[in-house]
């Protein structure tokens, strides 16, 4: 059979699936009274500071309908900013406005917004339909992430961004997400964005895929994922290992983006982290996972980085 | 390891139990695994047929009582103008008509109907030997008298008889069975020659006597077989003798028989089969008529009744609008089966994880065809106008609101512009759910307008994919059956769905989606 013959070889490989990663990873690590401190991002925002992780500057949120009768007051001061819902997940009802020319407010992927559709969109954002579960939401505006000329070549149209795998402290495996113009600017692998695998010791890619195919250039710049290199690793591994000792949750995705200004920065904290990164990496968790299991001594959070880069990394 | 032992132990129990209570009720309480299985059952009528006699007509018949191998189901009289009562005797009921006048030729029916069945009465007869085990002709009436009327030739015949018999048997059974079988004996004695020829006696009247001098506790049995198509008959008469084990049922020619399992007992004990009193040429006779029953059916109709506590407390029982809904309800558990055999084993991407299920169940009300031709219709206008409410810039619950107002709508358009056109399929179109329509709608839009076309269509086509698969799931006869009269069935699929919850293996989609990694 086939599907035997493939299970043996994935089994193989370490990969492991979506059920799998419900109930041994999510189920038995992430706390259900934790998720708020991720699913919030305002929360996120508010303990991250508190553990010195970089944050995204809050320019200001916006709780209810009657506050949109300002909102033109509230965006005059502002040439640049990202709208974002607070409980939203996977990227969805972000809105980054790159600058502006006259009365539009102009899309990082060349679209224009008038005011009147960033009034519709708040609405929307505040009667929940971007939240997870539909509930009352607040829209929060941020400053917009000025993304590192180093990622240049490998993103069009978008903010690139670092995922990790942070299990039980220890960040285990990491991809960069390029956004494509298929992607629509955004860094979602499954819209088209490419992910590439990122050696934990070094930083650097060792593999890239789209669409789950393996690719070596970049579909829009061109560029050759294999020259990749992620600087800071260091620095950014260490943010991934803090975030643990912040949420507590023990199955963590962290991403992480480069400002040009304030450097490697927290974005977002997601405790349901999916399963691309192993394709990116061309390898799958289980084994790490095992490996970090056997681990049971107390560690810090620079402790558990110097364990990911110099033993995890080789498994 | 453990809590996934625990598991594997919970499921096993309920598992477990449920299967035992499906056998349990499928050994003993007789109901059957299919829904076409069908069952004997006999209608017995008895036909009182007279004359009047233009004077006050009493006519009394006794009644059967319930036994071990056949259930009486129902029983009812056809009395025409008579009045109709059952009296309770020493030995069981007796039917009682009557009426002040009667006139020229009546008949009188009255008719049992029967299933050969074991009984399973969780009421042992305690007292059946007080009330039964008491000799059947009267006690003052001297025994030896019937001898006195014969003569001394025929008495020192018969006194021989019991003789040769008492030599040969060891109780009451064996004597009663080699009496039988001396007078039934192809080379007969001469002594049973002599009784047999004697005048004003028979087989039947010498064994009785035979017996009762004897001091063995006897009592007559009529029956009847459980034979299709039997018309005009008489009951048939037998004899049952009390024995150091209980009753022994006799047949006057071939001696102790096993009662059969197509027979029929009417009476038990001495009495007249019927009386009439006031008429003229009474006569009565027997009929019996087979006719074959879905057995669901006499479980609805609660013929289980007061047999079974089990039952008592079964689906069953309650009224029949009210099992009509749970023939629904207990549907679901199958399409959420589905859904989770579908989403956690297959990895099947759905919109809302249980929004297929109402689906199918609408499909089951509207039938497949034209529930998908429905649905096509309704979602694609209804996003087509949701595109359009989208730039009115309404608030979320406004506007799935208006959705679901644009949606009532257009099912009622589609069902005046269908009735017109005489296209009467289309008036189920209520049985769709349509908050959960309008959900759906939104939700597409939505969608669409993040993830694009090509997200709507995987999630749009799998949502469909497994309704549809549910709809076969709940739509299959067996499966319903099942369900209604094995609820416990519930447990087995609780079971299956608790161990499913723990899988951790690979999804069938994900064998696909991580076929890059599978190949070093």
């Amino acid at each position: 059979m086939i599907f035997f013959d493939r299970i043996k070889k994935l089994r193989a490989n370490g990969v492991i699936g979506m059920n799998f990663r419900n109930i041994e990873l999510i189920g038995r690590c992430n706390e259900r009274s934790k998720y708020p401190l991720v699913d919030n991002k305002l929360i996120t925002k508010k303990i991250a500071k508190e553990a010195g992780i970089a944050v995204t500057e809050l320019y200001g949120k916006i709780e209810w309908q009657s506050q949109l009768e300002n909102l033109h007051e509230i965006l005059a001061p502002y040439q640049s900013f990202v709208i974002k819902p607070v409980h939203g997940s996977g990227g969805k009802g972000i809105v980054v406005i790159t600058h502006r020319e006259d009365d539009l407010f102009i899309r990082a992927n060349g679209s224009s917004m008038t005011l009147t559709e960033i009034h519709t969109h708040i609405t929307n954002i505040l009667s929940g339909l971007y939240s997870l579960g539909g509930r009352y939401d607040i829209a929060i505006i941020e400053k917009m992430v000025e993304f590192d000329p180093v990622f240049q070549d490998y993103s069009y149209e978008g903010v690139p961004d670092v995922r990790l795998i942070v299990y039980k402290g220890y960040p285990m495996m990491a991809m960069m997400r390029c956004p494509t113009h298929e992607s629509n600017g955004k860094a979602n692998l499954h819209q088209g964005a490419v992910g590439v695998g990122i050696d934990i010791a070094t930083g650097k890619a060792t593999n890239a895929v789209q669409h789950n195919l393996p690719v070596t250039l970049h579909p829009n710049t061109k560029h050759d994922f294999s020259e990749l290199k992620i600087p800071q690793w260091e620095e950014i591994m260490k943010i991934g290992a803090k975030c643990y000792d912040m949420t507590g949750l023990g199955y963590l995705g962290v991403d992480i983006v480069f400002d040009r200004n304030v450097g490697p920065l927290l974005l977002e904290l997601n405790a349901r982290p999916g399963l691309a990164i192993q394709i990116a990496n061309n390898k799958g968790e289980y084994y790490r996972v095992k490996r970090i299991d056997q681990e049971t001594q107390e560690r810090s959070a620079e402790e558990r980085v110097a364990f990911s880069m110099n033993v995890l990394s080789r498994i | 390891m453990s809590s996934k032992f625990q598991v594997m132990i919970i499921a096993f129990m309920l598992a477990a139990v449920g299967f035992f209570i499906v056998w349990y009720k499928v050994a003993f309480l007789n109901i059957p695994l299919t829904p076409h299985e069908k069952k004997d059952y006999f209608t017995i009528s008895a036909e009182v047929s007279f004359s009047g006699e233009n004077a006050p007509a009493e006519i009394t018949m006794a009644l059967p009582a319930q036994q071990e191998d056949v259930k009486i189901v129902s029983q009812e009289s056809e009395s025409g103008g008579f009045g109709f009562t059952i009296s309770e005797t020493e030995e069981g009921e007796r039917a009682v008509w009557s009426k002040r006048s009667i006139e020229g030729k009546q008949k009188i029916y009255y008719k049992i109907t029967v299933s050969p069945e074991p009984v399973y009465s969780y009421m042992p007869e305690v007292d059946t030997e007080a009330e039964t085990v008491r000799p059947l002709y009267s006690n003052t009436l001297d025994t030896d008298a019937f001898f006195a009327l014969w003569g001394e030739v025929e008495r020192a015949a018969a006194l021989n008889l019991i003789e040769t018999v008492r030599v040969h048997s060891s109780g009451p059974l064996t004597f009663a069975a080699q009496l039988i079988d001396q007078l039934n004996h192809k080379a007969p004695s001469d002594s049973v020659k002599m009784l047999l020829n004697m005048e004003g006696e028979d087989k039947v009247s010498l064994i009785t006597k035979i017996l009762m001098h004897e001091k063995i506790i006897i009592r007559k049995v009529r029956g009847i077989y459980l034979k299709d198509r039997q018309k005009g008959r008489t009951l048939m008469e037998m004899l049952e003798v009390y024995t150091e084990k209980g009753w022994k049922l006799f047949d006057y020619e071939k001696g102790h028989v096993y009662k059969p399992r197509d027979m029929f007992i009417w009476q038990r004990g001495n009495d007249a089969l019927f009386t009439a009193k006031g008429v003229s040429k009474p006569k009565l006779r027997f009929s019996v008529i087979q006719t074959q029953v879905p057995v669901i059916s006499t479980i609805q109709q609660n013929i289980y009744g007061s047999n079974s506590e089990f039952l008592n407390f079964s689906l069953f029982t309650l009224p029949a609008s009210q099992q009509n809904a749970f023939k629904q309800i207990l549907l679901i558990p199958m399409g959420v089966l589905i859904v989770v055999i579908l989403r956690i084993l297959v990895g099947i991407r759905t919109m809302g994880t249980f929004m297929p299920v109402l689906f199918s169940l609408a499909f089951i009300q509207t039938t497949l065809l034209n529930g998908l031709v429905m649905f096509f219709v309704i979602v694609f206008s209804g996003l087509f106008i949701r595109f359009y409410l989208s730039r009115l810039r309404l608030l979320l619950v406004a506007r799935i609101s208006a959705v679901i107002i644009v949606v009532i709508a257009i099912m009622s358009l589609m069902s005046i512009i269908s009735y017109k056109l005489g296209l009467t399929q289309a008036l189920s179109v209520t049985f769709f759910p349509m908050i959960i329509l309008s959900w759906t709608i939104e939700r597409m839009s939505i969608l669409w307008e993040e993830e694009g076309g090509r997200e709507v269509f995987i999630q749009g086509s799998g949502s469909l994919l497994v309704a549809v698969l549910a709809y076969f799931a709940m739509m299959n006869e067996y499966a319903a059956y099942l369900f209604f009269s094995f609820p416990e069935l519930l447990l087995v699929i609780l079971a299956v769905i608790i161990v499913i919850g723990r899988y951790t293996g690979y999804r069938l989609s994900e064998l696909f989606r991580f076929a890059p990694l599978g190949h070093s």
